[in-house]
């Protein structure tokens, strides 16, 4: 009899198979990960795979051809404008799928249907999704798809982009399926044009999202007015505007603060109760910069325009290089993976870049319910009856999660007893107006700029940009040079909107938005160049509230290197826009080598305070300054204001500029005494404290051989899911905070760009990722190296009479 | 001679079900050859775990020097592989291999058996 062993060795087997398919190690069974005919194996592209194809669907109204070059840009030929956006959506998502599923679920607060309740020791139901859907993605991104859709130009657009997505989604079987699917273990689902709106909702977010109402109303709580004003200056003494000298104005719309304020809201120290923080802050350094010149400061004679904008550095990249034409327009540029259009970029006529104009658009209201229902809220004296939205959250491996927010006239409550953010937090109920929850058609902008002729056209065309409002900066081959710093802002009085507003009374509402045509503008300037890079549009001659917040030193740089400079050659923008002079480290370190007190340094501390010394000011891969620098001034801050900070129990630290400036005015600046020690601490004190705080750390990566600023720095460019085996570490790349070449650890320049608007467009440009989203495709990560160094590529406006040019490798035929 | 047509046959069956079915088919595939051709237990293990070694791992290599090791170098990071693609195919041919062969050893015992 061989009953046993057939029972043990069949058990054996059943053992290995369940094993094996097993979710529970990993988020996929291994057995299938590795199956090389259905698991990650088919991700893994042969090098010289023939992207070639012929395709017909019914969707299609006429003829569309598109060749990809070397780099795998394609550049698409359609008969008609929405068969462009058809087949635009398909190369996205043949591309990008997953990122684009990702990004858009992430958006709408449903990661946890995805990844489960927790990554890692990070709470993703309470510090991603619910902070999500409570301040209303959803709720915003369901209000400007109405608008969007409204409009038949933009509705076309996007049902063409939509069907284009889900013909390639349609096409897919499980061994195509994108890696990251695999990898998680679930299925993509249809794209709508929700998906997009949320998408335009992702970015409002990232670039309009930041603000410190809970940290300033704290601090409020604590300091009196005088402290608290200098501490939160509105206007840096070093400031150079975007638009230098904007003559005064009469505003039409006239704000003034509540008659209550005083008592109510201008509560300078009279409250020590701890307020919530919030779970999520966009990045402080979303930026960019852009600049135009006119022809008259250029060798050609003709404008050059310039952008970089900076943003998180993720791959795959949030960028997808294209070049569309069509009987209509013929667009080259970066396009969202997400949404049609080209974004920054150039046609025919004219080039458009843009930089955040990070206003702050987002303000908090106290809440006072009735009673623990939440069903009515005080109003002007009446108790109004709130409305509820319910949030259907779905967890892998667990029920659902219902959320239920209360919406109020001001917008959701989102901070209440139900929700703190996971934070400490009092009993108070905050609902939160955001300019983002306003419907608006931010899809009809790239639509227009796509086929912008000139400045007229350019100007139409963002005035449909509201939230994130964005400095967008405009060349054309007429010579018109341009800035607008666009959005739709809300005007406000002197700090409304700085702290936490009473939720009670109607005049504490914002009192009307800035007319389009005040918005701060430069039309060819006599200066012979427009430029931004995030600092104060505006002097104070403006006659609205603008807030604080805003980085000052990239800006200062730009225009004076722009000043001086003659005959440019595109040759020469390469070389500004990478450009690592620190011009903070300049204006710091004077002061800073004025009030060492160098008698009492030891051997260690001297060495790296003489590294700071004899540095060149110039933050490049090997120095050394940039890094000694960087620590010193962090340590410094440290030093200077966590007392503050502790006091006030608020994360949020005064910018680096109020530092600076406050040492440089008055070498016994008040803050530099810690309140909490008996003596008087000085300016030297504090420095040689800072310095001794830093060297251990700079002594560390000294002996460990990353001393020099690339590796002391470790810019990264990291895979969305942040497994770094999918991510590029260690990039040998200067610069950093307050320089052009803005790349920071996991943050910088995500496409640097470069037109000559001469009768034949010359234009460079890369980013720092690669056309395929596919870890397994050599195209994954191909333009990293060249990024990080500083190179570009000539970006190729192909004719469709070029199409047996060398320079295309594949064609992609499209047809009904 | 019996060995080297259970072999082809193992690695035909599990690459055809392999393309319409679960990746566990390799199993049932092994399975049903080892039981309609019989071979002692020890040479059945053998022909299912060589047969399946040879083609997840032959077509895992062949995947891997198309794509100049692109992916395998990077998923054998995520995995415990020190980022060795060898390790990988060796690691794709092993788990066929073991599966395949198990299931090979069941089909002879259970010929046997009757």
């Amino acid at each position: 009899m061989r009953i046993v062993p057939f029972i043990i060795s069949s058990l054996v087997t059943v053992s290995l198979v369940v094993v094996l398919d097993t979710r529970l190690v990993l988020k996929a069974p291994l057995g299938q990960l590795l199956s090389p005919q259905q698991g990650v194996w088919q991700n893994a592209e042969p090098s010289d795979l023939n992207y070639n194809e012929d395709l017909s669907f019914a969707a299609l109204k006429g003829k569309g051809d598109v060749y990809f070059d070397d780099r795998l840009v394609p550049h698409v030929f359609a008969d008609n404008e929405n068969d462009a956006y058809f087949i635009q959506g398909f190369l996205h998502a043949k591309f990008r799928l997953w990122q684009m599923e990702f990004q858009t679920n992430v958006a709408a607060g449903r990661l946890c249907e995805i990844m489960g309740q927790q990554l890692g020791d990070v709470d993703l139901l309470n510090k991603v999704d619910r902070y999500f859907r409570r301040l209303g993605m959803g709720y915003a991104a369901e209000k400007s798809l109405v608008i969007m859709e409204a409009d038949p130009a933009t509705k076309a657009m996007c049902d063409a982009y939509t069907a284009g997505v889900n013909a390639y989604i349609s096409s897919l079987n499980q061994s195509q399926l994108p890696l990251e699917y695999k990898l998680l273990g679930y299925q993509p689902e249809a794209w709508t044009n929700l998906k997009t709106a949320l998408f335009i909702k992702y970015m409002a977010l990232d670039l309009a999202g930041a603000e410190n109402d809970f940290e300033y109303t704290a601090a409020r709580n604590i300091l009196s007015r005088l402290d608290f004003e200098k501490l939160n200056p509105l206007r840096p003494d070093s400031l150079d505007p975007i638009i230098p000298k904007d003559s005064a104005f009469v505003p039409t719309i006239k704000v003034k603060a509540p008659a209550s304020a005083d008592s109510l809201y201008f509560t300078y120290g009279k409250d020590s109760s701890s307020l919530p923080t919030e779970a999520y802050k966009p990045d402080k350094s979303n930026g960019s910069n852009n600049w135009a010149v006119s022809g008259r400061k250029t060798k050609s004679g003709y404008p050059i325009l310039c952008s970089d904008p900076h943003l998180g550095l993720n791959l795959p990249s949030l960028w997808y290089e294209m070049q569309i034409e069509t009987p209509q327009y013929n667009a080259y540029g970066v396009s969202f993976p997400c949404a049609p259009g080209i974004v920054i970029g150039f046609n025919d006529h004219c080039a458009f870049g843009v930089t955040n104009a990070g206003r702050d658009v987002r303000d908090y209201y106290s809440i006072r319910f009735k009673d623990d229902t939440h069903t009515s809220y005080l109003y002007n004296g009446e108790w109004k009856t709130t409305e509820f939205r319910y949030e259907h959250i779905k967890i892998k491996g667990k029920p659902d999660f219902i959320d239920t927010v209360a919406y109020t006239v001001w917008g959701p409550v989102m901070f209440d007893n139900n929700y703190s953010g996971g934070r400490t937090r009092d009993s108070g109920n905050y609902a939160v107006r955001w300019k983002a929850h306003d419907p608006s058609n931010e899809m009809k902008m790239f639509y227009l700029l796509d086929r912008a002729q000139n400045y007229n056209d350019y100007l139409e065309a963002i005035k449909n940009l509201h939230t994130p409002g964005q400095n967008c900066a405009f060349a054309c081959k007429d010579g018109d040079i341009a800035m607008w710093c666009q959005g739709e802002f809300p005007a406000k009085w002197r700090r409304q909107g700085d702290f936490i507003m009473p939720g009670t009374d109607s005049s504490y509402q914002w009192q009307g938005m800035i007319p389009q045509q005040e918005n701060p503008h430069m039309v060819n300037p006599e200066r012979g160049f427009v430029s931004s890079a995030n600092q104060l549009p505006v002097d104070t001659s403006y006659p609205y509230y603008i807030g604080g917040s805003f980085p000052n030193y990239r800006g200062i740089t730009i225009n004076r290197r722009l000043d001086k400079m003659e005959d440019i050659t595109p040759q020469d923008m390469m070389q500004l826009q990478t450009d690592n002079y620190n011009v903070f480290a300049e204006m710091a370190r004077p002061v800073l080598l004025k009030n060492m007190p160098e008698t009492k340094l030891n051997d260690d501390e001297r060495k790296y305070w003489n590294i700071f010394k004899t540095w060149n000011l110039r933050s490049d891969t090997a120095e050394k300054g940039p890094s000694v620098f960087a620590t010193v001034w962090d340590s410094l801050e440290q030093v200077v204001w966590k007392d503050e900070a502790d006091l006030t129990h608020s994360a949020y630290w005064p910018y680096a500029s109020t530092l600076l400036e406050g040492i440089l005015r008055d070498s016994a600046y008040k803050y530099l005494d810690n309140i909490n020690t008996p003596q008087k601490e000085t300016l030297a004190d504090d420095l040689l404290a800072a310095l001794k705080k830093a060297t251990p750390v700079l002594k560390k990566a000294d002996d460990d051989g990353r001393l020099a600023w690339a590796k002391f720095k470790a810019t990264k460019v990291q895979h969305l899911t942040r497994l770094p085996a999918l991510s590029r570490l260690d990039l040998p790349i200067g610069g950093g905070v307050h320089i052009i070449n803005a790349a920071k650890k996991d943050h910088g320049p995500s496409w640097r760009m470069i037109v000559s608007l001469t009768p034949q467009t010359e234009a460079y440009g890369v980013y720092p990722g690669g056309q395929s989203g596919n870890p397994g495709s050599k195209y994954y990560d191909t333009f990293i190296d060249s990024w990080a160094n500083g190179s570009y590529y000539p970006l190729w406006v192909m004719k469709k009479e070029e199409a047996m040019d060398k320079r295309v490798k594949f064609k992609m035929s499209f047809s009904k | 001679m019996k060995f080297i047509v259970s072999l082809l046959l193992t690695a035909l069956l599990s690459f055809v079900a392999g393309l319409y079915i679960n990746w566990w088919s390799i199993a049932l595939a092994a399975f049903i050859v080892a039981l309609c051709i019989h071979q002692k237990p020890g040479k059945a293990f053998l022909t299912g775990f060589l047969a399946l070694f040879l083609l997840w791992g032959g077509l895992a290599w062949c995947i891997d020097s198309r794509n100049d090791s692109v992916l395998s170098h990077r998923i054998a990071q995520l995995l415990p592989f020190g980022g060795s693609s060898f390790l990988m195919i060796l690691a794709t041919g092993l788990l066929a291999a073991l599966v395949a062969g198990f299931a090979s050893l069941s089909g002879s015992y259970l010929r046997k058996s009757r």
